[in-house]
């Protein structure tokens, strides 16, 4: 599947992931996040659920400290 | 449109400031002098003689609560802006009360924590309205790591990748910057709508 994460596309062999199967595979580590697809908010305790398919814009927002 | 014009546009206008830092400090001082009529702010915190390497305040003012102590020092640059500040530890309730009649919302807090609750309650309780995040300014130089983009209703400005600690602290310059180019958004924002 083709999607758009970050504002870039990317390709994947799956046509569809959960959103922390998507996070292993960039390997994004981070324990803080905000993540949206196509615009709508997952929470955390859906990522295991949350499914992102072909053509999906997704968000994923490292919260860093600093203000 | 002309400065006059910028300024009667901006003046039925509502921005709303979490964190009065150096991010908020920053931010609101600026939308301040171009105009905009009314800023909320909110923040809990006490400034410190080490906030002085980036906010918005002054010697005299250590000891004091920086919500209100911003509020004075927006009124010594231009007493128009209709400024109500909150001395509070924002939780997800407040969010919902104070910042429901914001045209734009800015984030402006220093703990990754707090920005995620933060996110997250804006994002869910008002999804159509703008949020502006700052993310990631932490050091020196750089410049060219410090960018814009934005999805949706969601705007984010910095490098994104720069956390502080102690060999990274956070410094003028470079909060600054991010500071500013929130307060950009949101004009353009305003000034759009």
């Amino acid at each position: 599947m083709k999607i758009i994460l970050n504002n870039t596309q990317e390709t994947f062999k799956q046509d569809k992931m959960t959103v922390n199967e998507l996070l292993e595979a960039k390997t994004f580590t981070f324990k803080m996040l905000v993540v949206r697809i196509n615009g709508t908010l997952i929470k955390k305790d859906e990522y295991n659920s949350a499914t992102i398919r072909d053509s999906d814009d997704v968000m994923v927002l490292h919260l860093v400290s600093g203000g | 449109m002309t400065s006059a014009e910028i300024k009667d546009k901006l003046k039925s206008r509502t921005v709303g400031i979490a964190g009065c830092g150096g991010l908020g400090s920053n931010c609101a001082v600026a939308l301040a002098r171009v105009g905009v009529g009314t800023l909320i702010l909110a923040d809990f915190d006490i400034i410190t003689e080490s906030n002085l390497n980036r906010q918005y305040y002054f010697l005299s003012q250590v000891g004091e609560p920086k919500a209100p102590s911003l509020k004075r020092v927006i009124h010594q640059i231009n007493p128009s802006v209709s400024v109500i500040a909150y001395e509070v530890k924002l939780d997800p309730e407040h969010i919902l009360r104070y910042f429901r009649d914001c045209d734009v919302i800015v984030e402006a807090f220093d703990q990754a924590e707090e920005k995620e609750m933060f996110i997250e309650t804006v994002l869910s309780a008002f999804p159509e309205k703008p949020l502006v995040v700052g993310l990631g300014m932490a050091g020196w130089g750089m410049n060219a790591g410090i960018h814009y983009r934005h999805e949706g209703n969601l705007h984010i400005c910095g490098d994104e990748v720069t956390g502080i600690s102690n060999e990274f602290p956070p410094l003028a310059p470079r909060v600054g910057m991010v500071a500013n180019m929130q307060a950009n958004v949101v004009l353009e924002i305003l000034l759009k709508s």
